[in-house]
């Protein structure tokens, strides 16, 4: 069966340097258990090709039903220096809740 | 001591909602009004002004500002706390009281927090071997040493409590942490210990949400944005602190905007990376601790959060100038809009390349197509397309050919592809690209300086 991110979770997104913070929130516990299981380091890094030019890191907020996710090497230099529209990757949690999960 | 305070964000950013913090000193009580104005890129463009003229360098909206809230806080005894003082507190609070007496209040007590500016002693820091290297990367300072613009530690709570502790009604800061503004009325008002670190992070963490202003109260919000009503007199939030430890999140309930789990849990992942490390100089908060209560009616509580020992460093924010960039763009229509807005780019990057011109990037994105998403987008079938904004940039140690570039865009409307408009504004001029480079400096060697003024 497969599960649309966007109808199960929200988020938000924004600059740490180079880096981009890409935060998910379930909608609820069983949301969470579902991202918590499937929204891995390889499946977000694989999703992220061509954007994310570096490593993956995932950390889990359980009381907040939430994941974050750093992405490394993603900005074009970061702030003010990236030449990107998106400087600051305000649009990539929005670009993470494409995914879909196989479950 | 007081049983709870209120404690309500009036910006989010230099640049926020102008309207938004009269709203949170008219629309209902509070205690404490803070307002975080400083971006890394804005402490360089602050010191560039006060290298011209002496007396500028702060956040240029607060004296004119203040002169609206002045009379408000005055009467209803609200304290106003913000870093807006940039790299020149002491010409804030100077343009603040001027204002004030020209309103006829002459009895206000402005304190001010200097000390965070060790660009005129850099040097002698890093001959004494503090070697400020680049807390990311790693690299030496001396890569940068002949182009920093600023350097500014980022102070936390402490002076600002110390300001209060000597009567200050307006504290003025420079670069002190967005969230020691909100932590610190909580320190003054419950006389908490600068120890106990599990109340420095509530403190830290209710300062984060409050940070962004309207970002935790509904604006900018990725779940159910169509459910937030009146987002014209959207609130901001207000942080409802207890002596224990407890934080009531709210908004003021005749203006807009929306308070829920949701909302606040957004605003918590927000910038942040490793959630149990989130460094400030008042604590390591464990924002995975946290725990959030939604009572419904746009109150949601925050309790049981930890937090651990403070590390003996402050946070550097140097910046530096890191050549030029520009960026210009044109509209394409339909038919082939795409490929039309292809080819200019071909043909703009072989003229810069024929006029031998040298960038270190250039960068061009379609914008309505994939700009924001990349390879994730889902294209539509290019005979469906019926605009394309296409985004030139270029980024340079060399003026001269970030200049050119600007001069190049406007020709390709007679000498490339047609149906093409967009161009306004003139010729996109070089801008001074600043970059920043954060590193660590021992404690020990910084004194905070706190002075009233009156």
């Amino acid at each position: 069966m497969k599960i649309k991110l966007i109808d199960i979770a929200h988020g938000r997104s924004g600059d740490k340097g180079d880096s981009a913070n890409v935060g998910i929130i379930a909608y609820d516990d069983k949301g969470f258990e579902i991202i918590q299981k499937y929204l891995t380091v390889e499946k977000v890094k694989k999703h992220f090709a061509g954007i994310c030019l570096g490593n993956v890191e995932r950390y889990e907020l359980p009381n907040l039903r939430a994941l974050n996710f750093l992405l490394h090497n993603t900005l074009g230099g970061g702030g003010t220096v990236s030449l990107k529209h998106d400087a600051q990757g305000k649009t990539l949690a929005a670009a993470l809740l494409r995914m879909e999960i196989e479950i | 001591m007081k049983d709870k305070i209120r404690i309500a964000s009036g910006q989010g950013f230099w640049g926020d909602l102008i309207e938004a913090p009269y709203w949170q000193v008219t629309e209902g009580d509070v205690d404490y009004l803070v307002m975080d104005y400083l971006a890394e890129v804005t402490m360089s463009i602050l010191q560039k002004q006060k290298n011209k003229n002496p007396k500028l360098g702060y956040a240029k909206d607060i004296p004119e500002l203040m002169s609206r809230l002045l009379p408000v806080t005055k009467k209803k005894n609200i304290k106003v706390i913000t870093n807006g003082g940039g790299v020149n507190p002491v010409a804030c609070a100077e343009a603040v009281l001027e204002v004030a007496k020209k309103i006829g209040i002459n009895d206000i007590k402005i304190g001010i927090v200097l000390g965070d500016d060790i660009l005129p002693n850099i040097d002698e820091l890093i001959s004494s071997g503090n070697k400020l290297k680049n807390m990311e990367t790693g690299e030496s300072i001396e890569k940068i040493r002949d182009k920093i613009l600023s350097a500014n530690v980022y102070f936390g709570a402490k002076p600002i409590v110390e300001a209060l502790r000597q009567g200050a009604d307006i504290v003025i800061t420079g670069r002190t942490t967005d969230t020691g503004l909100t932590l610190a009325p909580m320190i003054y008002e419950f006389d908490w210990d600068f120890n106990n670190f599990d109340l420095m992070a509530v403190g830290t963490i209710a300062g984060h949400i409050l940070e962004c202003g309207a970002q935790s109260t509904g604006g900018n919000f990725l779940g159910d944005w169509k459910s937030i009503k009146n987002f014209e007199k959207i609130g901001f939030p207000i942080a409802e602190a207890f002596p224990n430890g407890e934080v009531i999140i709210t908004k003021h309930e005749n203006l807009g905007g929306k308070v829920s789990f949701d909302t606040v849990a957004e605003q918590l992942l927000y910038e942040i990376g490793n959630p149990k490390e989130y460094i400030t100089p008042d604590c390591v908060a464990d924002f995975s601790s946290v725990k959030l209560k939604d009572f419904g009616s746009n109150r949601v509580l925050m309790h049981e959060v930890k937090g651990s020992a403070v590390t003996e460093f402050y946070k550097v924010s140097c910046s530096y100038f890191d050549g030029y960039s520009a960026s210009g763009s044109l509209t394409y229509s339909w038919p082939d809009a795409l490929s039309k807005a292809k080819k200019a780019d071909e043909i703009l990057r072989a003229r810069l390349n024929n006029l031998g011109l040298k960038y270190s990037e250039i960068n061009t994105e379609f914008i309505g197509l994939n700009a924001c998403h990349g390879p994730l987008a889902k294209i539509q079938s290019e005979n469906e397309i019926n605009e394309i904004l296409v985004r030139f940039s270029v980024r340079s140690d060399d003026y001269n050919s970030v200049e050119r570039f600007g001069r190049e865009i406007a020709p390709l409307i007679l000498t490339g592809p047609p149906a093409v408009t967009g161009f306004a504004g003139g010729r996109p001029k070089p801008a001074e690209v600043v970059a920043y480079w954060p590193a660590l400096i021992l404690k020990k060697l910084v004194n905070p300086k706190v002075n009233i003024f009156s």
